[in-house]
């Protein structure tokens, strides 16, 4: 958290202690170890005998809270912060069983992917897709990863790497999850005019929405991402995007699992199910393509850093936003969206779009 | 810079606290939250945005327990976060709800807070060992008992305070309480009893302490434009404030809580108040443990620092005092459901500023204030309000 937020701080110019009116961080108690982890967060920060709160919320949502209190006219910079020290989790499946429903869906030993597993084969059963679909996000997203310095699982794998990796829950192999990282992000926000007296390149935010479904296993949708349908709905009316495909140049979108990632790009309308195919056939989606996809690497390739993952996202459309994305960099990125899942059993997501001017 | 929009409680309700209530989270949640809508005359249908205020997910056994209890606070096909901030959450919770309105982002945002430590076996205190910083604090075996009594002891060496003044507040709070009907645990009690109950960890003894309690309450919170369609009276949230302090409390004096007049001060200068003790006509300020309560009094700048325990000598925060404390019972006498119990004052503070607390009604108060405190001794989240 130190490391993120001192380099946070210095790219916007600021000195916490002064310059920041509010602290908002995204975590979750069983995945830090902790309870009441935020009594952890204001040392770190620059926070201390300031406004700060947590969020047991994805990195997405915190920005949604911190943009909602600079909205208010009450605050004018805010700092965002989401971390993941998931190595010190000593078994994550079971601590991920923990966020079932105790009384009707918590079975004792049985692997929560089960879910994934059932959603992927209703998804894939629904829409026509294939598993070859899904192995190619696998393939392209960590072949991406591979130039992000950040990223801790680039690799060079095939479609027949992924398609027979070890089974886990049918249709689901090992290799269309993504696996758990460390790491933090730190993002500072600031109103228009505040903005323009730091010494900084703003990227700004346009649109943000995020909703729950139902956490309920027996009743909700399991074809389509609900929760970012309307949550992309919202944050595109906010961002006055008429045709996504059209309007973005860019999407970071979660790929917890491989098949999610196309869910999601369904879900924030950037394709229906048989063009999102031939997209990828195609190399739409690629780095130099007419739509780049997570060109970062997405959670598959960057690793899944929980609570950060969104804001990871976020992080990476600021950097191609700017034109700072090093070898990442996409042609002409003037407007992009991240959007954040909050992972198994939950139907809960968020969306943001950014634009560079 | 101002505030952009003004904000008003339009609805409140809140569950019985007990011991042990047979409901589950999302059924105590769902039945503060439809008092709530029906206090308000709405349906989930009207509410835009959902927010929720709970506390460990130790206590339930559930990770990422705000997303268990979503359906449960109507989240469903909502935008909904949860809120957490420690003891503090459930003053916390409708401060979030204020800016989802204040912002303009939405115009009626439900407000919930819950809370289930029954579920908690042996006992919750269990769940706050895991509080503690694993690698300095933890192999000391230390729980909350234990630092607040260093925190009391320090409170009464600096300002020279004897039990027996501190002791009062758990008389007022819990005979308060009597005149609560969700209320766990009113009675009329003397100083002696609470100096002759059982010792916990000195000097705090038993009566001393709040109770661990299920339940739940939640508000609605709606804009001006809103607001003035469904009632006639909207209690206004004029200021907000929260801060934390130092994760190092070992580094800390604990003899002040400088934290809750940091938060105090944010409040009083978003509503506009110069004098606390005089503009403020009844406080909800947290009271987890009898000192607290005086402790919290001095932060807010009800009086100096060490002179509490005398205005409650004077009767000057009884019910019918100069400034009423507590008068629904607190958290002593009410019952303390961690996130449940802050959203409790936010209720308490509604009702008496709608003139609806019954037999607990204070004379004619128009501003009020409700504050809680929480994580280990750092955090405040303060609400000022308005009739």
């Amino acid at each position: 958290m130190f490391d993120a937020a001192t380099k946070a701080y210095a790219d916007a110019d600021i000195n916490p202690r002064e310059d920041v009116d509010g602290f908002v961080s995204a975590a979750e108690d069983l995945n830090t170890g902790t309870s009441i982890f935020d009594e952890y967060t204001p040392d770190q920060l620059g926070a201390v005998l300031k406004p700060l709160l947590t969020i047991s919320g994805d990195g997405i949502h915190a920005l949604a809270t911190a943009y909602m209190q600079i909205q208010t006219g009450a605050l004018d910079v805010v700092v965002v912060e989401a971390h993941s020290k998931a190595s010190e989790i000593l078994d994550p499946v079971k601590i991920m069983n923990f966020a079932s429903d105790p009384m009707l869906n918590r079975l004792p030993n049985v692997h929560p992917y089960h879910i994934a597993g059932l959603e992927m084969n209703r998804f894939l059963h629904e829409t026509g897709l294939t598993q070859e679909t899904c192995s190619q996000v696998v393939v392209q997203n960590r072949r991406n990863a591979l130039a992000n310095p950040n990223a801790a699982f680039g690799a060079q794998l095939t479609v027949k790497d992924v398609s027979e990796s070890q089974p886990l829950f049918a249709p689901l192999k090992t290799l269309d999850c993504s696996n758990t990282c460390d790491g933090a992000v730190v993002l500072v926000l600031a109103t228009k005019e505040k903005a323009k007296k730091l010494d900084s390149k703003p990227i700004w935010l346009d649109g943000i929405a995020w909703y729950n479904e139902t956490p309920s296993l027996e009743t909700r949708n399991w074809e389509r991402a609900v929760y970012a349908e309307l949550a992309a709905k919202r944050a595109y009316k906010m961002a006055r995007v008429k045709s996504p495909r059209k309007d973005i140049d860019l999407f970071e979108v979660d790929d917890t699992f491989s098949y999610k990632e196309l869910q999601h790009l369904r879900a924030l309308d950037v394709d229906e199910p048989r063009e999102l195919k031939r997209s990828i056939q195609d190399g739409d989606f690629d780095v130099d393509g007419e739509l780049p996809v997570n060109a970062s690497g997405g959670s598959l390739g960057v690793g899944n850093s929980l609570e950060c993952s969104g804001l990871e996202h976020v992080y990476e459309v600021v950097q191609q936003l700017r034109g700072e994305a090093g070898k990442l960099q996409a042609k002409d990125v003037e407007s992009a969206v991240a959007q954040s899942w909050r992972g198994l059993p939950t139907t809960s997501g968020a969306v943001a779009v950014l634009r560079a001017e | 810079m101002p505030v952009k929009r003004r904000v008003a409680v339009i609805g409140a309700g809140m569950t019985l606290f007990r011991r042990i209530l047979q409901e589950t989270g999302k059924e105590l949640s769902w039945e503060a939250s439809k008092m709530a809508l029906h206090s308000a005359g709405m349906t989930l249908n009207d509410v835009d945005t959902v927010t929720l205020g709970t506390a460990p997910d130790a206590f339930d056994g559930v990770h990422m327990k705000g997303e268990y209890l979503s359906d449960g606070a109507g989240a469903f096909h909502k935008p909904y976060t949860r809120v957490y901030v420690g003891g503090g959450t459930g003053v916390f919770t409708p401060i979030s709800g204020w800016w989802h309105v204040a912002s303009g982002y939405s115009d009626v945002c439900l407000a919930v807070a819950e809370e289930k430590m029954s579920s908690c076996r042996p006992h919750p205190q269990y769940a706050f060992y895991t509080i503690f910083d694993n690698i300095l604090e933890r192999p000391l075996g230390a729980n909350l008992i234990w630092i607040f009594s260093l925190e009391m002891c320090r409170y009464m060496n600096v300002h020279k305070i004897p039990k027996e003044k501190i002791a009062l507040v758990s008389v007022k709070n819990k005979n308060n309480a009597l005149d609560h009907p969700c209320a766990q645990l009113g009675a009329k009690i003397t100083v002696d009893d609470v100096l002759n109950s059982e010792i916990m960890c000195w000097p705090v003894n038993k009566l001393d302490v709040s109770p661990t309690s299920d339940g739940a309450a939640a508000v609605v919170l709606a804009s001006e434009e809103v607001a003035k369609k469904y009632t006639d009276s909207p209690v206004w949230i004029d200021g907000v404030g929260w801060n934390i302090d130092s994760t190092y409390w070992t580094n800390r004096d604990l003899s002040y809580p400088k934290y809750a007049e940091n938060a105090g001060r944010m409040a009083y200068k978003m509503a506009g108040i110069k004098n606390p003790r005089k503009e403020i006509d009844v406080a909800e300020v947290y009271d987890p443990f009898s000192y607290k309560e005086l402790h919290h009094m001095e932060g807010l700048q009800f009086c100096g620092k060490g002179e509490a325990p005398q205005l409650t000598e004077d009767g000057v925060t009884q019910r019918d005092g100069d400034l009423p404390v507590n008068p629904s019972g607190g958290l002593l006498g009410v019952g303390n459901p961690i996130a449940a119990a802050g959203m409790m004052k936010i209720c308490e503070i509604f009702w008496q500023l709608r003139k609806d607390a019954g037999k607990r009604q204070v004379a004619d108060p128009t501003t009020g204030l409700a504050h809680a405190w929480g994580d280990l001794m750092q955090y405040s989240s303060v609400v000022v309000m308005r009739s």
